[in-house]
Protein backbone atom coordinates (compact mmCIF):
# COMPACT_ATOMS: atom_id res chain seq x y z
CA UNK A 1 0.00 0.00 0.00
CA UNK A 2 1.50 3.32 -0.99
CA UNK A 3 1.67 6.14 1.51
CA UNK A 4 -0.29 9.29 0.73
CA UNK A 5 2.22 12.12 1.08
CA UNK A 6 -0.49 14.74 0.90
CA UNK A 7 -1.60 13.83 4.42
CA UNK A 8 -0.92 16.43 7.12
CA UNK A 9 0.38 15.14 10.46
CA UNK A 10 -0.39 16.83 13.75
CA UNK A 11 0.49 15.82 17.28
CA UNK A 12 -2.32 14.14 19.11
CA UNK A 13 -4.10 16.33 21.62
CA UNK A 14 -2.08 16.47 24.82
CA UNK A 15 1.19 15.41 23.15
CA UNK A 16 4.02 17.90 23.18
CA UNK A 17 7.32 17.84 21.31
CA UNK A 18 10.07 19.83 22.97
CA UNK A 19 13.80 20.15 23.44
CA UNK A 20 15.16 19.11 26.81
CA UNK A 21 18.50 20.75 27.58
CA UNK A 22 19.31 18.33 30.41
CA UNK A 23 18.91 15.35 28.04
CA UNK A 24 20.46 17.23 25.15
CA UNK A 25 17.71 16.00 22.89
CA UNK A 26 14.09 16.20 21.89
CA UNK A 27 11.32 14.38 23.69
CA UNK A 28 7.65 13.76 23.18
CA UNK A 29 5.71 14.45 26.35
CA UNK A 30 2.25 13.08 27.04
CA UNK A 31 0.12 12.34 30.12
CA UNK A 32 2.55 10.99 32.71
CA UNK A 33 4.99 9.81 30.10
CA UNK A 34 7.90 10.74 27.89
CA UNK A 35 9.60 9.31 24.85
CA UNK A 36 13.14 10.33 24.01
CA UNK A 37 13.47 10.76 20.27
CA UNK A 38 16.58 9.98 18.27
CA UNK A 39 18.12 12.52 15.92
CA UNK A 40 16.18 11.67 12.81
CA UNK A 41 12.87 11.44 14.67
CA UNK A 42 13.67 14.82 16.22
CA UNK A 43 14.36 16.38 12.83
CA UNK A 44 11.03 15.09 11.52
CA UNK A 45 9.16 15.95 14.72
CA UNK A 46 10.38 19.52 14.58
CA UNK A 47 8.57 20.00 11.29
CA UNK A 48 5.20 18.66 12.41
CA UNK A 49 3.07 21.74 12.89
CA UNK A 50 -0.40 20.73 11.73
CA UNK A 51 0.12 22.61 8.48
CA UNK A 52 2.96 20.93 6.58
CA UNK A 53 2.08 17.82 4.61
CA UNK A 54 4.31 14.78 4.69
CA UNK A 55 5.54 15.82 1.26
CA UNK A 56 6.45 19.29 2.52
CA UNK A 57 8.28 17.76 5.49
CA UNK A 58 10.30 15.54 3.16
CA UNK A 59 11.13 18.54 0.97
CA UNK A 60 12.21 20.62 3.97
CA UNK A 61 14.44 17.82 5.28
CA UNK A 62 15.93 17.29 1.83
CA UNK A 63 16.98 20.91 1.85
CA UNK A 64 18.40 20.65 5.36
CA UNK A 65 20.23 17.37 4.74
CA UNK A 66 20.83 17.14 0.99
CA UNK A 67 21.70 13.78 -0.51
CA UNK A 68 20.40 11.54 2.27
CA UNK A 69 19.28 8.35 0.53
CA UNK A 70 15.85 6.88 1.32
CA UNK A 71 14.83 10.09 3.10
CA UNK A 72 11.26 9.87 1.85
CA UNK A 73 10.90 6.26 3.01
CA UNK A 74 12.32 7.11 6.44
CA UNK A 75 9.81 9.89 6.91
CA UNK A 76 6.97 7.65 5.77
CA UNK A 77 8.10 4.99 8.23
CA UNK A 78 8.22 7.47 11.07
CA UNK A 79 4.71 8.64 10.22
CA UNK A 80 3.41 5.09 10.15
CA UNK A 81 4.94 4.21 13.51
CA UNK A 82 3.85 7.49 15.11
CA UNK A 83 0.35 6.99 13.75
CA UNK A 84 0.17 3.38 14.99
CA UNK A 85 1.34 4.52 18.44
CA UNK A 86 -1.28 7.29 18.34
CA UNK A 87 1.32 10.02 18.83
CA UNK A 88 0.10 11.82 15.73
CA UNK A 89 -3.04 12.07 13.67
CA UNK A 90 -2.82 12.12 9.89
CA UNK A 91 -5.54 13.95 8.05
CA UNK B 1 -3.77 9.61 46.53
CA UNK B 2 -3.67 6.15 44.99
CA UNK B 3 -0.75 3.82 44.66
CA UNK B 4 -0.90 4.69 41.04
CA UNK B 5 1.23 3.21 38.30
CA UNK B 6 2.52 6.43 36.86
CA UNK B 7 3.61 5.59 33.35
CA UNK B 8 7.32 5.24 33.58
CA UNK B 9 9.24 7.29 31.08
CA UNK B 10 9.89 4.86 28.28
CA UNK B 11 13.49 5.70 27.86
CA UNK B 12 15.36 6.02 31.08
CA UNK B 13 18.18 8.44 30.61
CA UNK B 14 21.33 7.96 32.57
CA UNK B 15 24.09 10.45 32.39
CA UNK B 16 27.25 10.77 34.36
CA UNK B 17 27.49 13.72 36.64
CA UNK B 18 29.97 16.12 35.19
CA UNK B 19 33.07 16.28 37.34
CA UNK B 20 36.19 18.22 36.70
CA UNK B 21 38.90 15.64 35.99
CA UNK B 22 41.48 18.05 37.46
CA UNK B 23 39.98 17.75 40.92
CA UNK B 24 40.70 14.01 41.27
CA UNK B 25 37.37 13.36 42.90
CA UNK B 26 36.60 9.66 42.85
CA UNK B 27 34.06 9.04 40.08
CA UNK B 28 30.49 9.08 41.27
CA UNK B 29 28.24 6.21 40.29
CA UNK B 30 26.02 7.03 37.35
CA UNK B 31 22.95 8.79 38.62
CA UNK B 32 19.88 9.27 36.47
CA UNK B 33 18.17 12.61 36.03
CA UNK B 34 15.13 13.37 38.19
CA UNK B 35 12.82 13.35 35.17
CA UNK B 36 9.66 13.03 37.26
CA UNK B 37 8.71 15.42 40.02
CA UNK B 38 5.71 14.41 42.10
CA UNK B 39 4.46 17.43 44.04
CA UNK B 40 2.27 16.24 46.88
CA UNK B 41 0.78 19.62 47.67
CA UNK B 42 -1.28 18.65 50.68
CA UNK B 43 -2.50 15.72 52.74
CA UNK B 44 -5.91 17.35 53.08
CA UNK B 45 -8.56 15.38 51.20
CA UNK B 46 -12.35 15.25 51.21
CA UNK B 47 -12.30 11.50 50.47
CA UNK B 48 -11.41 8.66 52.83
CA UNK B 49 -10.17 5.89 50.54
CA UNK B 50 -9.06 2.91 52.61
CA UNK B 51 -6.31 2.13 50.07
CA UNK B 52 -4.69 5.56 50.15
CA UNK B 53 -0.91 5.44 49.85
CA UNK B 54 -0.42 8.45 52.12
CA UNK B 55 1.35 7.71 55.40
CA UNK B 56 -0.88 6.49 58.23
CA UNK B 57 0.18 9.37 60.44
CA UNK B 58 -0.45 12.09 57.83
CA UNK B 59 -2.49 14.06 60.36
CA UNK B 60 0.58 14.92 62.42
CA UNK B 61 2.81 16.03 59.55
CA UNK B 62 4.25 19.52 59.53
CA UNK B 63 3.17 22.70 57.80
CA UNK B 64 2.59 22.79 54.06
CA UNK B 65 5.11 24.50 51.82
CA UNK B 66 4.20 27.98 50.64
CA UNK B 67 3.64 28.99 47.02
CA UNK B 68 7.12 30.53 46.85
CA UNK B 69 8.75 27.41 48.29
CA UNK B 70 7.05 25.31 45.62
CA UNK B 71 8.22 27.76 42.94
CA UNK B 72 11.80 27.24 44.11
CA UNK B 73 11.43 23.44 44.16
CA UNK B 74 9.98 23.44 40.65
CA UNK B 75 12.61 25.78 39.21
CA UNK B 76 15.53 23.82 40.66
CA UNK B 77 14.17 20.43 39.63
CA UNK B 78 13.42 21.71 36.12
CA UNK B 79 16.99 22.93 35.81
CA UNK B 80 18.15 19.44 36.74
CA UNK B 81 16.06 17.85 34.00
CA UNK B 82 12.62 17.22 35.48
CA UNK B 83 10.17 17.25 32.56
CA UNK B 84 7.00 15.83 34.08
CA UNK B 85 5.33 17.29 37.14
CA UNK B 86 2.39 15.69 38.90
CA UNK B 87 0.29 17.79 41.26
CA UNK B 88 -1.04 15.33 43.75
CA UNK B 89 -1.85 14.95 47.42
CA UNK B 90 -4.15 14.41 49.33
CA UNK B 91 -6.44 16.34 47.07
CA UNK B 92 -4.42 19.06 45.30
CA UNK B 93 -7.57 21.06 44.55
CA UNK B 94 -7.78 22.19 48.16
CA UNK B 95 -4.66 24.32 47.60
CA UNK B 96 -5.90 27.82 46.81
CA UNK B 97 -2.74 28.57 44.82
CA UNK B 98 -3.10 25.59 42.46
CA UNK B 99 -3.64 27.71 39.33
CA UNK B 100 -0.55 29.76 40.20
CA UNK B 101 1.54 26.65 40.68
CA UNK B 102 0.33 25.22 37.36
CA UNK B 103 1.12 28.46 35.54
CA UNK B 104 4.64 28.61 36.95
CA UNK B 105 5.30 24.94 36.17
CA UNK B 106 4.14 25.39 32.60
CA UNK B 107 6.22 28.55 32.23
CA UNK B 108 9.27 26.55 33.33
CA UNK B 109 8.58 24.01 30.57
CA UNK B 110 7.08 21.14 32.53
CA UNK B 111 4.42 18.83 31.20
CA UNK B 112 1.83 19.49 33.89
CA UNK B 113 -0.40 16.72 35.28
CA UNK B 114 -3.20 17.22 37.78
CA UNK B 115 -3.93 14.03 39.71
CA UNK B 116 -7.28 14.51 41.38
CA UNK B 117 -10.35 12.77 42.75
CA UNK B 118 -12.45 15.36 40.93
CA UNK B 119 -14.07 16.36 44.21
CA UNK B 120 -13.88 20.12 44.45
CA UNK B 121 -13.40 20.51 40.71
CA UNK B 122 -15.72 22.82 38.76
CA UNK B 123 -16.03 23.58 35.08
CA UNK B 124 -14.73 27.08 35.79
CA UNK B 125 -11.59 25.64 37.41
CA UNK B 126 -11.10 23.35 34.42
CA UNK B 127 -11.19 26.43 32.18
CA UNK B 128 -8.92 28.45 34.48
CA UNK B 129 -6.35 25.65 34.71
CA UNK B 130 -6.33 25.35 30.94
CA UNK B 131 -5.53 29.04 30.68
CA UNK B 132 -2.80 28.58 33.28
CA UNK B 133 -1.26 25.90 31.03
CA UNK B 134 -2.39 22.61 32.52
CA UNK B 135 -1.59 19.78 30.08
CA UNK B 136 -3.54 16.87 31.50
CA UNK B 137 -6.04 15.84 34.16
CA UNK B 138 -6.22 12.42 35.78
CA UNK B 139 -9.41 11.61 37.67
CA UNK B 140 -9.59 8.69 40.05
CA UNK B 141 -12.72 6.64 40.50
CA UNK B 142 -13.33 4.25 43.35
CA UNK B 143 -15.80 1.96 41.51
CA UNK B 144 -18.03 1.86 38.44
CA UNK B 145 -21.04 1.56 40.65
CA UNK B 146 -22.40 4.63 42.39
CA UNK B 147 -23.09 2.99 45.71
CA UNK B 148 -19.75 1.21 46.06
CA UNK B 149 -17.89 4.28 44.83
CA UNK B 150 -19.53 6.55 47.34
CA UNK B 151 -19.06 4.14 50.18
CA UNK B 152 -15.35 3.80 49.45
CA UNK B 153 -14.87 7.47 48.86
CA UNK B 154 -16.75 8.24 52.05
CA UNK B 155 -18.93 10.77 50.23
CA UNK B 156 -22.52 10.57 48.99
CA UNK B 157 -22.06 12.79 45.99
CA UNK B 158 -18.67 11.62 44.80
CA UNK B 159 -19.73 9.52 41.84
CA UNK B 160 -22.09 11.96 40.12
CA UNK B 161 -19.52 14.75 40.57
CA UNK B 162 -16.75 12.63 39.02
CA UNK B 163 -18.84 11.77 35.97
CA UNK B 164 -19.72 15.40 35.41
CA UNK B 165 -16.10 16.51 35.76
CA UNK B 166 -14.75 13.77 33.49
CA UNK B 167 -17.12 14.99 30.76
CA UNK B 168 -16.05 18.59 31.34
CA UNK B 169 -12.35 17.66 31.14
CA UNK B 170 -12.85 16.17 27.68
CA UNK B 171 -15.13 19.01 26.60
CA UNK B 172 -12.35 21.50 27.27
CA UNK B 173 -9.81 19.65 25.19
CA UNK B 174 -7.61 17.94 27.76
CA UNK B 175 -6.25 14.45 27.39
CA UNK B 176 -7.69 12.41 30.25
CA UNK B 177 -6.45 9.51 32.30
CA UNK B 178 -9.01 7.68 34.38
CA UNK B 179 -7.61 5.78 37.29
CA UNK B 180 -9.45 2.94 38.97
CA UNK B 181 -7.84 1.32 41.95
CA UNK B 182 -9.16 -2.20 41.86
CA UNK B 183 -9.44 -4.59 44.79
CA UNK B 184 -11.49 -7.60 45.84
CA UNK B 185 -14.71 -5.54 46.17
CA UNK B 186 -14.75 -4.02 42.68
CA UNK B 187 -12.46 -6.07 40.44
CA UNK B 188 -15.23 -8.43 39.33
CA UNK B 189 -16.91 -5.45 37.69
CA UNK B 190 -13.90 -4.73 35.50
CA UNK B 191 -16.02 -4.91 32.34
CA UNK B 192 -18.31 -2.20 33.66
CA UNK B 193 -15.33 -0.14 34.74
CA UNK B 194 -13.81 -0.31 31.25
CA UNK B 195 -17.19 0.41 29.62
CA UNK B 196 -17.54 3.50 31.77
CA UNK B 197 -14.05 4.72 30.83
CA UNK B 198 -14.76 4.21 27.14
CA UNK B 199 -18.07 6.05 27.43
CA UNK B 200 -16.24 8.95 29.10
CA UNK B 201 -13.67 8.93 26.25
CA UNK B 202 -10.61 8.46 28.44
CA UNK B 203 -7.29 8.48 26.57
CA UNK B 204 -5.62 6.23 29.13
CA UNK B 205 -7.24 3.93 31.66
CA UNK B 206 -5.23 2.77 34.65
CA UNK B 207 -6.66 -0.40 36.12
CA UNK B 208 -4.36 -0.42 39.07
CA UNK B 209 -4.81 -3.34 41.37
CA UNK B 210 -4.22 -1.99 44.81
CA UNK B 211 -0.60 -1.98 45.96
CA UNK B 212 -0.13 -2.34 49.65
CA UNK B 213 1.40 0.78 51.12
CA UNK B 214 0.09 3.24 53.68
CA UNK B 215 -3.59 2.70 54.37
CA UNK B 216 -3.84 -0.10 51.84
CA UNK B 217 -1.27 -2.10 53.81
CA UNK B 218 -3.33 -1.62 56.96
CA UNK B 219 -6.42 -2.90 55.10
CA UNK B 220 -4.71 -5.57 53.06
CA UNK B 221 -6.83 -8.53 54.09
CA UNK B 222 -9.97 -6.66 53.11
CA UNK B 223 -8.55 -5.50 49.76
CA UNK B 224 -6.34 -8.16 48.17
CA UNK B 225 -8.24 -9.95 45.40
CA UNK B 226 -7.96 -13.69 44.96
CA UNK B 227 -5.85 -15.22 42.23
CA UNK B 228 -9.02 -16.21 40.34
CA UNK B 229 -10.41 -12.69 40.52
CA UNK B 230 -7.17 -11.30 39.17
CA UNK B 231 -6.81 -13.81 36.35
CA UNK B 232 -10.35 -13.17 35.25
CA UNK B 233 -9.91 -9.38 35.32
CA UNK B 234 -6.74 -9.57 33.25
CA UNK B 235 -8.38 -11.88 30.72
CA UNK B 236 -11.32 -9.50 30.31
CA UNK B 237 -8.96 -6.54 29.97
CA UNK B 238 -7.07 -8.37 27.22
CA UNK B 239 -10.33 -9.10 25.41
CA UNK B 240 -11.14 -5.39 25.46
CA UNK B 241 -7.64 -4.55 24.24
CA UNK B 242 -8.03 -6.88 21.26
CA UNK B 243 -11.36 -5.32 20.34
CA UNK B 244 -10.05 -1.77 20.74
CA UNK B 245 -7.06 -2.56 18.54
CA UNK B 246 -9.35 -3.82 15.77
CA UNK B 247 -11.33 -0.58 15.99
CA UNK B 248 -8.06 1.41 15.98
CA UNK B 249 -9.29 3.08 19.16
CA UNK B 250 -6.42 5.15 20.64
CA UNK B 251 -7.40 4.47 24.26
CA UNK B 252 -4.75 2.57 26.17
CA UNK B 253 -5.67 0.18 28.97
CA UNK B 254 -2.95 -0.12 31.57
CA UNK B 255 -3.38 -3.12 33.86
CA UNK B 256 -1.26 -3.08 36.99
CA UNK B 257 -0.92 -6.48 38.66
CA UNK B 258 -0.42 -6.39 42.42
CA UNK B 259 3.02 -7.51 43.52
CA UNK B 260 1.46 -10.17 45.68
CA UNK B 261 0.82 -12.40 42.67
CA UNK B 262 4.28 -12.09 41.18
CA UNK B 263 7.30 -14.34 41.66
CA UNK B 264 9.77 -11.58 40.86
CA UNK B 265 9.64 -8.06 42.29
CA UNK B 266 8.98 -4.95 40.26
CA UNK B 267 11.84 -2.66 39.30
CA UNK B 268 10.45 -0.20 41.80
CA UNK B 269 10.67 3.45 40.68
CA UNK B 270 13.10 2.26 37.99
CA UNK B 271 15.66 2.20 40.75
CA UNK B 272 16.12 4.21 43.93
CA UNK B 273 16.81 7.88 43.22
CA UNK B 274 17.04 7.20 39.51
CA UNK B 275 14.08 8.99 37.87
CA UNK B 276 11.50 9.87 40.51
CA UNK B 277 11.56 12.63 43.06
CA UNK B 278 8.63 13.18 45.39
CA UNK B 279 8.22 16.26 47.53
CA UNK B 280 5.67 15.81 50.31
CA UNK B 281 3.39 18.58 51.65
CA UNK B 282 5.83 19.61 54.38
CA UNK B 283 8.83 19.67 52.05
CA UNK B 284 10.37 16.28 52.78
CA UNK B 285 11.96 14.96 49.60
CA UNK B 286 11.60 11.24 48.92
CA UNK B 287 12.81 8.84 46.21
CA UNK B 288 9.23 7.51 46.06
CA UNK B 289 5.95 8.48 47.66
CA UNK B 290 5.96 5.44 49.94
CA UNK B 291 9.40 5.98 51.45
CA UNK B 292 8.41 8.27 54.28
CA UNK B 293 7.77 5.40 56.69
CA UNK B 294 11.36 4.21 56.46
CA UNK B 295 13.78 4.80 59.32
CA UNK B 296 15.84 7.15 57.16
CA UNK B 297 16.25 10.86 57.69
CA UNK B 298 15.18 12.28 54.34
CA UNK B 299 16.19 15.82 53.40
CA UNK B 300 13.76 18.74 53.38
CA UNK B 301 13.56 21.29 50.58
CA UNK B 302 13.43 24.06 53.21
CA UNK B 303 16.99 23.23 54.24
CA UNK B 304 18.69 22.08 51.04
CA UNK B 305 18.80 22.70 47.30
CA UNK B 306 17.31 20.08 45.00
CA UNK B 307 20.80 19.56 43.60
CA UNK B 308 22.10 18.57 47.01
CA UNK B 309 19.03 16.46 47.76
CA UNK B 310 19.23 14.45 44.54
CA UNK B 311 22.96 13.98 44.22
CA UNK B 312 24.45 14.28 47.69
CA UNK B 313 21.89 13.52 50.39
CA UNK B 314 22.20 10.35 52.41
CA UNK B 315 18.58 9.36 51.83
CA UNK B 316 18.74 9.49 48.03
CA UNK B 317 22.05 7.61 47.91
CA UNK B 318 21.06 4.98 50.45
CA UNK B 319 19.97 2.35 47.91
CA UNK B 320 21.65 3.52 44.74
CA UNK B 321 23.88 1.05 42.94
CA UNK B 322 24.27 -2.51 44.19
CA UNK B 323 26.76 -2.37 47.05
CA UNK B 324 24.08 -2.15 49.74
CA UNK B 325 22.55 -5.47 48.76
CA UNK B 326 22.78 -8.52 51.01
CA UNK B 327 22.08 -12.01 49.66
CA UNK B 328 20.15 -13.29 47.78
CA UNK B 329 20.20 -10.04 45.76
CA UNK B 330 23.96 -9.51 45.85
CA UNK B 331 24.80 -12.53 43.73
CA UNK B 332 21.54 -12.56 41.76
CA UNK B 333 21.84 -12.24 38.00
CA UNK B 334 18.55 -10.33 37.88
CA UNK B 335 19.57 -7.52 40.23
CA UNK B 336 20.19 -5.09 37.38
CA UNK B 337 16.70 -5.75 36.10
CA UNK B 338 14.69 -5.26 39.29
CA UNK B 339 17.14 -3.70 41.80
CA UNK B 340 15.92 -6.18 44.41
CA UNK B 341 12.37 -4.81 44.20
CA UNK B 342 10.74 -2.30 46.48
CA UNK B 343 12.65 -1.01 49.52
CA UNK B 344 9.47 0.13 51.27
CA UNK B 345 7.88 -3.27 50.90
CA UNK B 346 11.03 -4.98 52.15
CA UNK B 347 10.96 -2.70 55.19
CA UNK B 348 7.24 -3.08 55.88
CA UNK B 349 7.25 -6.86 55.63
CA UNK B 350 10.69 -7.83 56.98
CA UNK B 351 11.72 -4.89 59.15
CA UNK B 352 14.91 -4.36 57.14
CA UNK B 353 14.78 -2.17 54.04
CA UNK B 354 17.95 -3.77 52.59
CA UNK B 355 16.38 -7.21 52.34
CA UNK B 356 15.14 -8.63 49.08
CA UNK B 357 11.55 -7.62 48.40
CA UNK B 358 9.56 -10.62 49.75
CA UNK B 359 7.62 -10.68 46.48
CA UNK B 360 10.69 -12.44 45.07
CA UNK B 361 10.48 -16.21 45.38
CA UNK B 362 14.20 -16.20 46.20
CA UNK B 363 13.51 -14.20 49.37
CA UNK B 364 13.51 -16.14 52.61
CA UNK B 365 10.44 -14.08 53.53
CA UNK B 366 8.44 -15.04 50.44
CA UNK B 367 6.18 -17.11 52.70
CA UNK B 368 4.59 -13.84 53.88
CA UNK B 369 3.38 -13.25 50.33
CA UNK B 370 2.07 -16.74 49.73
CA UNK B 371 0.35 -16.61 53.13
CA UNK B 372 -1.40 -13.37 52.12
CA UNK B 373 -2.54 -15.07 48.90
CA UNK B 374 -3.97 -17.93 50.94
CA UNK B 375 -5.74 -15.51 53.27
CA UNK B 376 -7.33 -13.82 50.27
CA UNK B 377 -9.09 -17.09 49.48
CA UNK B 378 -11.20 -16.97 52.63
CA UNK B 379 -11.15 -13.30 53.69
CA UNK B 380 -14.61 -12.06 54.61
CA UNK B 381 -14.10 -8.40 55.46
CA UNK B 382 -16.74 -6.08 54.03
CA UNK B 383 -16.06 -2.59 52.75
CA UNK B 384 -17.59 -1.10 55.88
CA UNK B 385 -15.05 -2.94 58.03
CA UNK B 386 -12.03 -1.31 56.40
CA UNK B 387 -10.13 1.46 58.21
CA UNK B 388 -11.01 4.63 56.35
CA UNK B 389 -8.32 7.20 55.70
CA UNK B 390 -9.39 10.24 57.69
CA UNK B 391 -7.97 12.60 60.30
CA UNK B 392 -9.57 10.79 63.20
CA UNK B 393 -8.17 7.38 62.28
CA UNK B 394 -4.81 8.92 61.48
CA UNK B 395 -4.55 10.55 64.89
CA UNK B 396 -5.47 7.31 66.65
CA UNK B 397 -2.83 5.45 64.65
CA UNK B 398 -0.21 8.14 65.21
CA UNK B 399 -0.75 7.92 68.97
CA UNK B 400 -0.57 4.16 69.25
Amino acid sequence: MSFDRQLIPRWRQGYRFQFEPAQNGHVLLYPEGMIKLNESASAIGGLIDGERSVEAIIAALDEQFPGVPELGTDVEQFMEVARAEHWIELA
Amino acid sequence: MQSTGLNSPESAVTETVATDPGLRIPPKPEVGLPLWLLAELTYRCPLQCPYCSNPLDFAKQGQELTTEQWFKVMAEARQMGAAQIGFSGGEPLVRQDLAELIAEARRLGYYTNLITSGIGLTEQKIIDFKKAGLDHIQISFQASDEQVNNMLAGSKKAFAQKLEMARAVKKHGYPMVLNFVTHRHNIDKIDRIIDLCLALEADFVELATCQFYGWAHLNRVGLLPTKDQLVRAERITNEYRARLAIDDNPVKLIFVTPDYYEERPKACMNGWGNIFLTVTPDGTALPCHGARQMPIQFPNVRDHTMQHIWYDSFGFNRFRGYDWMPEPCRSCDEKEKDFGGCRCQAFMLTGDASNADPVCSKSEHHGLITQARDEAEYASQTIEQLAFRNERNSRIIAKS
